[in-house]
């Protein structure tokens, strides 16, 4: 070889796929739509969200959709110093587990503190920051990864969890949760 | 599934009941230095195939290897743009990203002096009268759009010459 070039061509494989949600996720993305967080009632009582569609414990259908708060507490947290394409930040950001106000479960989500670390603590009250409803003459637009600037039904419909200015006594709160569930 | 109930504030609202999940991956290709140089060859109007030194298969594009005797090719064999359909598919079914009007041929081609076929379009014909044994050569984009890259070759059309005899294409259908 005398000293030729090797050729190299961007590559982009994309599977462009739809699924279909069922009722159970159904009802959380028409509630991320509608600007609240859903979640269902576990056999034994206990309110799961996001909501599943099978009993964890008993596999039996689960069918009671139950509206939890918009606000709950990081449960655990993992902090991403260098965002990667397609995240939902492309500033350092944290992944929460976050228990919202009447849930018994916690769910991922973005966490927003402006690129601090530590602002981020186990216990504190976040509550979701949400994009804005698409007005009524405003077509959707249909083929956005990340859902579109508004909300459609879509996990970033939620753009990310951010802190409740007034914590006071979440880390007490999460305490005597886990108390409870002791 | 049992009957969903659900709160008040979902209750008379259109449900949600698909979202788009797509799946992106995005690669740096590397064509590494066989295929570089047949598409660096390709934009000088040349197809140039390599020699297996065992089996004397000539591989057009070459890969650098012999794929049944695993030996390193590096005799280079000029070949021409003219070559015999071995088989074809018509296409009728109309693919995301392709820019061709359905229905259309895509055939593999032996092209002359070669032992192993390419893939690439046949135009300027009916899809109907395409048939295995069929002379055809290749069409180039303008000297200007030539590249590194097979679409440096618009199609293949055929060349006007009587059917290939089967025996000189039987090995590769």
């Amino acid at each position: 070889m005398d000293g030729e070039q090797v050729l190299t061509a961007p590559v982009t494989i994309e599977y462009p796929f739809r699924r279909t949600t069922g009722p159970v996720i159904g009802a959380f993305m028409t509630g991320l739509r509608e600007g609240l967080i859903v979640g269902i009632r576990g056999a034994d009582g206990r309110v799961l969200v996001p909501p599943q569609e099978y009993d964890p414990l008993t596999a039996e259908d689960l069918t009671e959709i139950v509206e939890v708060g918009n606000a709950g507490v990081v449960t655990t947290w993992c902090w991403i110093d260098e965002p990667l394409e397609g995240q939902p930040f492309d500033r350092s950001f944290a992944w929460a587990l976050v228990r919202l106000d009447g849930a018994d479960t916690a769910m991922v989500h973005a966490l927003d503190t402006g690129g601090d670390p530590s602002a981020v603590h186990t216990g504190m009250r976040v509550q979701a920051r949400w994009r804005p409803a698409r007005p009524a003459d405003v077509e959707a637009d249909s083929k956005a990864d990340d859902g579109g600037r508004y909300r459609e039904g879509h996990i970033l419909d939620i753009e990310c969890f951010e802190p409740v200015t007034d914590s006071a006594g979440a880390i007490d709160q999460l305490a005597a949760d886990q108390e409870v569930a002791r | 599934m049992s009957e969903i109930t659900l709160p008040a504030s979902l209750q008379g609202v259109a449900p949600v009941k698909s979202i788009r999940t797509p799946a992106s991956l995005e690669y740096q290709y590397s064509a590494g230095r066989a295929s570089s140089r047949f598409l660096n060859n390709v934009a000088q109007k040349r197809l140039v195939g390599q020699r297996c030194p065992t089996c004397l298969k000539v591989y057009v594009p070459p890969r650098g290897s012999c794929p049944t005797c695993g030996v390193a090719t590096d005799e280079d064999v000029e070949l021409t743009d003219n070559g015999t359909i071995t088989s074809f598919c018509v296409v009728n079914v109309p693919f995301m990203g392709t820019l061709m009007d359905i229905p259309y041929v895509s055939a593999l081609i032996v092209l002359d002096g070669s032992d192993i076929p390419i893939m690439h379009l046949i135009q300027e014909v009916p899809y109907d009268e395409v048939h295995p044994g069929m002379r055809v050569e290749a069409v180039w984009v303008p000297d200007d759009e030539i590249g590194a890259t097979l679409e440096s070759i618009r199609y293949f059309r055929p060349n006007g010459e009587p059917d290939a005899p089967f025996d000189s294409y039987k090995e590769n259908v």
